[in-house]
């Protein structure tokens, strides 16, 4: 079922080829890309017009599937009936999605419930803490988590998700087969390996700016519902949330601090209506309805008393020696517990030597 | 008439004989001296002639010549001085010729014919020794110096005049007394028993010094990081008379200590803007660099991801061997490097990561900054431990333990490695490699599982596994066991350092 056809693979050719001119109309890019081919051209080709024209009727689509497999790449088209579902929503679906990480395991993760978890590149370290264990939750409870491997937020989500070791699917602005940003290759490299990575562009694409808006109202339209962790005002992930909203889909959103600008348009959101969002059970009740479907419980351990106190400190913020005094403990003994508690999975301990609880 | 008079060259660390002659003929009054000296030699004539005369002895009116042999030998400063006097005075009949032999001289003259303190005196007192000189002449303020050597007169003089009578078989003047102990020893050394909380940064600094591994401190500023690093050398224990004449002959060399033997481990901690040949040695005349002053104690880099990586970079070898080689035309100077590296920074840019509302820093300039720790430094570095902020309750509580008592513990721990370690090349668990790892560290069936629990949960890299064993034998030797606890184990693993997992994803 993989594979393109020839009159999608001419439309990617032509947003690869035409990069540059749609970045003028990226303030309506959703609308830019309802046009046809045709209108397209018309619309933003200038003086090239013509050429761009005969350019796109001779394109060599063998080319382009060669390309695309030999970045690894899968194709699927919106002629084919097994094209994800939701994307058909959208007034304008990608003519052809490109997959890496394996088709048929994208296709069937998209055809369940998945949830976008995005929001803000300058998180705080609560938002990214929020992120990563709703990823990690949601994960646990089977339901994928989609984001577009942004630094902050969107990448916390996907580490989540790949603790919990779930697939979870990326969205990228450019092509599939590049990590962007630049800097996430390892987690491109894992999101490939377990999940997979999407882009309705062609390979060798430039990111440009327009691509982000594109790529947010994908990342609606393949899900059920998104959820927004934290988000200044002009955050992309509102856009995203405005596309969901469009669609019909689910919208939530993390309480964040009312003093901060970065949680100020997540908070705008939940003003305006969006379903609260305070932990796992609560996407999956609004996913599934209420009580269907309970987050996976815990499968650590059970602590004991003194773990359990000690937990309790380092969940209050303190300094790792200072929590272990609080409970009680020598530190040497104190060492060996928070190492029982990391390797029971209660906490993690960071590049800097702190622990962090697990939620 | 000829005579002649051995002296010391100081080559980086090390003594080079000198043989000094002189030779006075008849000609038109000159003075040259040859065999490759440099400025501050060459000026050494005028400093001689005007010595000479302030101290009422003649100064010959003919042509000397003054060779410094070998000649190939760069010479450098104004150590020669003296020799160079006394063999002026001995060729042109003024002090006998023969006693000259038995002696070596070093030191500088002023115009008055004092002999001036010389930076490096123990050095030359060895070379004399070694060179199977007997008798040694040094200004007065390096005698109890040069005196460390044994079998060696040493005889601290302040003047020409006195030197010359020591020579001519006067007696030679008494070593000065050694100053009264308050006076050597200034403030008294930073002690264990003056922090406040931190109890689990006492605990690594303990392990740290028991085990000779490498110790990394992270958190915020004014939290005491370096407070508790100065406190690493009152709790090493107290050094050799070897290693205090190792210790004493680099930083008599440096300029950096005039009197007796050097009691106490260094500790060096240089600024962030330190270049690389500053750090490790270097320069046109190589001296050695702040790695080789704290030979035989703590180098202690502060704000580490502010050093230039070329800086950080360069003590690889250093750490890597012990030793670092300089080169510089055809000679390769060698300087003793064997330090304990202790090192802090702040979690990220501005320092406050992780405490409520402080950090203005975006995740993406905490990764870079946690970027630029990462690298060959960090691989080095076997702990890794936070130092956040006591509590009130903790600074207003009693300390938790001295220096003296943690100096009792660290060296039993380290009288078992030593038995355990004999013949593999280590000296500490902290030196111990791959395969000794693999060989020694024997762990008990909970530790086995809580180790393969530990790596399969993907919180230990393979490189991981061997620091976290090193540091595990390290906790075991400091409580008294013959193989590695359950609980060795756990505690190793709570101050695992892990450069390669802190840059994933």
């Amino acid at each position: 079922m993989s594979g393109a056809c020839d009159d999608c693979l001419r439309r990617t050719w032509l947003l690869g080829r035409m990069a540059g001119h749609l970045d003028h109309a990226r303030a309506r890019i959703a609308a830019v890309l309802e046009l046809d081919d045709r209108e397209l051209i018309a619309a933003l080709g200038g003086e090239l017009g013509d050429d761009l024209l005969r350019e796109r009727d001779s394109v060599d689509v063998g080319l382009q599937r060669d390309r695309c497999g030999q970045a690894g790449l899968e194709l699927v088209c919106r002629c084919d009936p097994a094209y994800p579902v939701r994307l058909r929503d959208l007034a304008a679906p990608p003519r052809a999605l490109h997959v890496a990480g394996g088709l048929d395991r994208f296709l069937a993760l998209v055809a369940e419930e998945p949830v976008a978890i995005v929001g803000a590149r300058a998180a705080s370290p609560y938002g990214i803490g929020v992120a990563r264990s709703l990823g990690a939750a949601l994960g646990r409870a089977d339901v994928t988590v989609l984001s577009g491997m942004a630094h902050g937020i969107d990448a916390a989500a996907h580490v989540g998700a790949l603790d919990a070791e779930a697939p979870t699917i990326a969205v990228l602005p450019g092509p599939a087969d590049r990590p962007y940003p630049a800097s996430r290759r390892a987690l491109h490299r894992r999101l490939v390996a377990t999940g997979a990575t999407v882009s309705e562009l062609p390979p060798g694409t430039m990111v440009r700016r327009w691509m982000f808006p594109a790529r947010n109202r994908i990342i609606a339209a393949l899900t059920a519902m998104t959820v927004v962790v934290e988000a200044g005002e002009r955050s992309g992930s509102l856009v995203t949330a405005g596309f969901a909203q469009r669609l019909g889909r689910v919208i939530g959103a993390v309480p964040g601090q009312v003093t901060r600008p970065q949680a100020a348009g997540s908070n705008a959101l939940l003003a305006g209506g969006a379903t609260v969002v305070r932990g796992p059970q609560d996407v999956l009740d609004a996913l599934f309805g209420a009580g269907v479907r309970s987050a996976a419980g815990d499968d650590r351990p059970e602590l004991t008393e003194e773990l359990a106190l000690l937990l309790a400190g380092l969940a209050d913020g303190h300094g790792t020696s200072t929590a272990l005094v609080q409970a009680g403990y020598e530190p040497d003994e104190g060492l060996a517990a928070l190492a029982s508690l990391e390797l029971a999975g209660y906490v993690r301990r960071d590049g800097g030597g702190r622990y962090a609880v697990i939620p | 008439m000829l005579a002649r008079i051995a002296t010391f060259a100081i080559d980086g660390v090390d003594p080079r004989q000198v043989s000094v002659e002189v030779h006075i003929r008849a000609g038109l009054p000159a003075f040259a001296i040859v065999g490759l000296a440099d400025t501050a030699v060459r000026e050494s004539r005028d400093r001689i002639h005007s010595a000479i005369l302030n101290s009422k002895f003649d100064f010959p009116s003919r042509r000397i010549t003054a060779n410094l042999a070998p000649a190939f030998l760069r010479k450098v400063g104004p150590g020669f001085d003296a020799a160079l006097a006394l063999a002026v005075l001995a060729a042109s009949g003024q002090i006998p010729r023969d006693a000259l032999a038995a002696y070596a001289v070093f030191g500088e003259l002023s115009l008055g014919g004092e002999l001036r303190d010389s930076p490096g005196a123990l050095v030359v007192a060895e070379g004399a020794r070694r060179a199977g000189l007997t008798r040694l002449i040094v200004p007065r303020e390096r005698a109890r110096e040069a005196a460390l050597v044994e079998g060696l007169e040493v005889a601290g003089v302040s003047t020409l005049r006195a030197a010359a009578e020591v020579v001519r078989g006067g007696r030679a003047p008494e070593l000065p007394e050694a100053p009264p102990q308050e006076a050597r020893q200034p403030a008294a050394e930073p002690d264990l028993a003056d922090v406040r909380g931190h109890a689990l940064p006492m605990l690594a600094l303990q392990i740290a010094a028991a085990g000779g591994h490498n110790l990394l401190l992270e958190g915020p500023p004014g939290t005491g990081k370096t407070m508790l690093a100065r406190r690493l050398p009152s709790i090493l224990p107290r050094m050799t008379r070897a290693e205090a004449i190792e210790v004493t002959r680099i930083h008599s060399v440096a300029g950096l200590h005039a009197d007796g033997l050097i009691g106490r481990r260094p500790f060096r901690a240089p600024h962030h803007t330190i270049s690389p040949s500053g750090l490790v040695g270097g320069g046109a005349l190589p001296r050695p660099g702040e790695a080789t002053l704290a030979h035989r104690g703590v180098l202690f880099l502060d704000e580490l991801s502010e050093f230039q990586r070329s800086t950080l970079d360069a003590l690889r070898q250093p750490l890597e061997d012990g030793s670092v080689a300089i080169v510089r035309g055809q000679r390769a100077l060698v300087f003793p490097t064997k330090f304990m590296l202790i090192a802090a920074t702040n979690p990220c840019p501005c320092g406050f990561a992780g405490i409520e509302d402080r950090c203005n820093c975006g995740e993406a300039d905490i990764r870079r900054h946690r970027r630029k720790l990462s690298g060959p430094l960090l691989d080095r570095m076997d702990l890794l431990v936070d130092v956040g902020r006591p509590s009130e309750r903790e600074l207003t509580s009693g300390p938790i333990t001295s220096s003296e008592l943690a100096r009792g513990r660290v060296a039993d721990a380290r009288e078992r490695q030593r038995a355990r370690l004999d013949g593999t090349g280590a000296s500490c668990n902290g030196e111990m490699d791959a395969r000794t790892v693999r060989r020694l560290v024997e762990l008990d069936v909970p530790a086995e599982q809580a180790l393969a629990h530990a790596y399969s949960v993907g919180a230990l890299s393979a490189r991981g596994r061997h620091r976290v064993l090193r540091v595990a034998r390290t906790i075991a030797d400091l409580e008294g066991h013959g193989r590695v606890s359950h609980h060795d184990l756990l505690t190793a693993l709570g101050l695992r350092q892990q450069p390669d997992l802190a840059s994933a994803a």
